[in-house]
Order: C-alpha cells, then structure tokens, then sequence
C-alpha cells in the first residue's frame, strides 16, 4: 500500500532512527564489562577459610581420602569428571571406601576459572554443590571459548532450582574469593602444578589421564594398610 | 508500516537471543531469571538450528517483504502480502508450538520470547488486513 512520497521519507528516518538505536543497544550488550568478576591473588583472611577445608562427598568413616585439585576451564579435569567421577562415586564413594575432597585449582590461563569456582561455591550455599559441579563441567564445551561465562552459569543455576536473587547477591559480593584463593594457595604449597591432581595416601598423583580403574587400583593398595 | 516496525524489533529481539547463545552477552536482563533457562534448555535448537538464529533469518526475511511491499512498484500485485501472511502464519504457528514447550516442558518463561510471539501474532493480523485490502474477495 503505498502512501505519499513525503511521508514515506519521514517513514524511513524513523526507521532508520530505531534501527540505529537497537544498533547501539545491541554493541553495548556487547561491549559492556562482563557481568561478574572474581579477584585473583586477593589476601585470604582466616574468615575465608575456618571450618571449610574443601568440598566432601562420601562418608567421614570412608578409609580412604582422596583430594582432588581441578580446574572447571581444565580440559582433562571435564573429562575426568564427566566420564572416571561417576564410576568412583559408584563404586567407591558410594560403598564407604573412600571420602572425596573436593579442592578449588583455578589456573591463571583460564579466565573463567574463578567465576566458575565461585558459581558453585554460591550453589553450595544452597545445597547444590555438585549439582552444580557436575553441570559446570557437563557444559564446559558450550561456556569455555565464551567473552563472558557468567551468564551461562547462572543458566545452570537456575535449571537446578535455585533462588535466583540469592545467587546474584553471592555472585555479585565475590565472597568466596578468598576461600578459593587459599585451596588454590594449599594445593600449590602440597606441590600441584597442574590439573587435575590427586592426594591419595599422602602422595600426589597428576596423571592427566587418570581413570577410575586407576584410582581404585590406588585405594585398594591403600586400604589394607588403613589403620583398623 | 506497522509490519515493516514490528518485524523490525522481532529482529532485534532474535538478534539479542543468538549474542546470548553466542556467548557475546554475559548475562540476559531476565528479572525472572526464566529466560537463561530456556535459552539453555534442549528446546532452544529446533532440529539443531538455534531457535534464536531461525528468529534472526525469519524476521530478517520479514522486514525485507515489508519494505518490499511498501515500494510503489509493489502495490498493485498481491503476492507481496500474500507471502507474508503465509510466512507470519508460519512464526505464529512455531511461536505457538515454543511457547508451549516453555510452558509445558520447559517449565520457565521467557520475556524475550512471549515478546516474540506478540509481534509475531500481530504481524500475522496486520499482513491478513493487508492480505484483504490488496486482494478483496467477491462481493
């Protein structure tokens, strides 16, 4: 239906004007600063750490205990968790042979690590530790290669179920900067250098490709040994 | 005019969704917090194709029909309305079958894309007026 000439010209600046603002709209979603950030090396206060010494899975009376040192932007920390941890929790948390300690190593190549450690530490304030854990490292391939990992993130958390508003607030204080700057400063004291790392037993074992066979292998060499 | 306008923020809003899912935008402004899950949830690829990308083509496609149909040269034939009412009839019927996977499988809600499946359904009513005016039907 065509109108006169003048009034489609007014017509196409006006259009021309609304395309140029949601232009603009989109490059500064684009450009924004990214929506959290979490310090590296921040100064870790005896607060940040008392009475949290890692993330436990399995029974306190397990024989054996295992600490495991990873990385949520790690590769090989994703595909241990993904295709070895089932197997483990199975059949050797689940059974009572071994405790699990879970250990925050965010390595300075990966710029999502800490937002990563800190979005499930902010889950674990609401009871869904691994959950979230588990979802971060199922998902890595589709947040890892990303400008800003945050949003994705808080996807998860609310596809598990929690309070939004409170997770932002968590999200948003960086409160657990330095509780994952100290297990990231314990790991590097006990001599971890790369992930993921293993403390079975007193030793460390960094074997990239470890499997859950391997790990059993370990413990059952262990239990023995266990006091009685 | 109003087709060429709504079909113009559809874009916008499909253009909004796939930075999202691109990972070019931290964080959607979702007071609900529903629209990240959906955007992550299985249901946001339609035969492995982001729903948001096939939003971008479909309202890309519909704006150059409206500015189309908005040329002179244009306004005698039908077949410039007709085509977008078939085409909008199309989104409105995939708005519908994606608003009721949020719904229903889902379980969340997406401003974004209720947004999407308003101007989507108006689009429709708009190009079916125009569909009329071009192309009256017997008397």
């Amino acid at each position: 239906m065509a109108a006169p000439a003048s009034g489609m010209n007014r017509f196409y600046l006006l259009l021309g004007a609304i395309a140029l603002a949601g232009i603009a709209a989109l490059v500064y979603q684009v450009k924004r600063p990214k929506g959290v950030s979490i310090p590296a090396n921040v100064t870790v206060l005896t607060a940040d750490t008392a009475g949290f010494r890692g993330y436990l899975l399995g029974s306190d009376s397990a024989k054996v205990e295992i600490s495991e040192y990873a990385d949520y932007q790690c590769p090989f920390c994703a595909d241990f968790a993904t295709v070895q941890f089932p197997a483990i929790r199975q059949q050797l948390i689940q059974t009572g042979l071994v405790r699990w300690r879970f250990r925050d190593f965010p390595l300075n190549m990966h710029p999502h690590s800490r937002v990563a450690a800190h979005a499930v530490a902010c889950a674990d304030e609401q009871g869904k530790f691994w959950e979230m854990h588990t979802a971060i490292f199922d998902h890595q391939s589709e947040w890892s290669q990303q400008r800003d990992a945050s949003g994705k993130f808080r996807g998860y958390a609310q596809q598990l179920g929690l309070d939004p508003a409170k997770y932002d607030a968590c999200m948003s204080s960086a409160k657990y900067a330095g509780r994952i700057q100290a297990s990231l400063d314990e790991g590097t004291r006990l001599g971890v250098n790369g992930t993921p790392t293993f403390l079975i037993g007193g030793r460390l074992y960094s074997d990239r490709a470890s499997t859950s066979d391997s790990i059993r292998a370990l413990v059952m060499n262990l239990i023995p040994k266990a006091p009685q | 005019m109003g087709l060429v306008l709504l079909s113009l923020a559809g874009l916008f809003i499909a253009l909004y969704l796939y930075l999202y899912k691109l990972g070019a935008i931290g964080t959607l402004a979702c007071g609900t917090g529903g629209c990240e899950t959906v955007q992550l949830s299985p249901q946001s690829k339609f035969l492995g194709i982001d729903v948001a990308l096939i939003g971008v083509v479909g309202y890309a496609v519909l704006l150059l029909l409206a500015l189309l149909a908005l040329q002179p040269r244009f306004a005698g034939p039908a077949w410039p309305a007709r085509l977008l009412a078939v085409l909008s009839g199309g989104a409105l019927l995939f708005s519908l079958y994606l608003t009721g996977l949020e719904l229903f499988v889902i379980h969340a809600i997406c401003r974004y894309c209720v947004a999407s499946a308003a101007i989507v359904a108006v689009t429709f009513a708009l190009a079916v007026r125009e569909l009329r005016q071009v192309s009256p039907g017997p008397a």
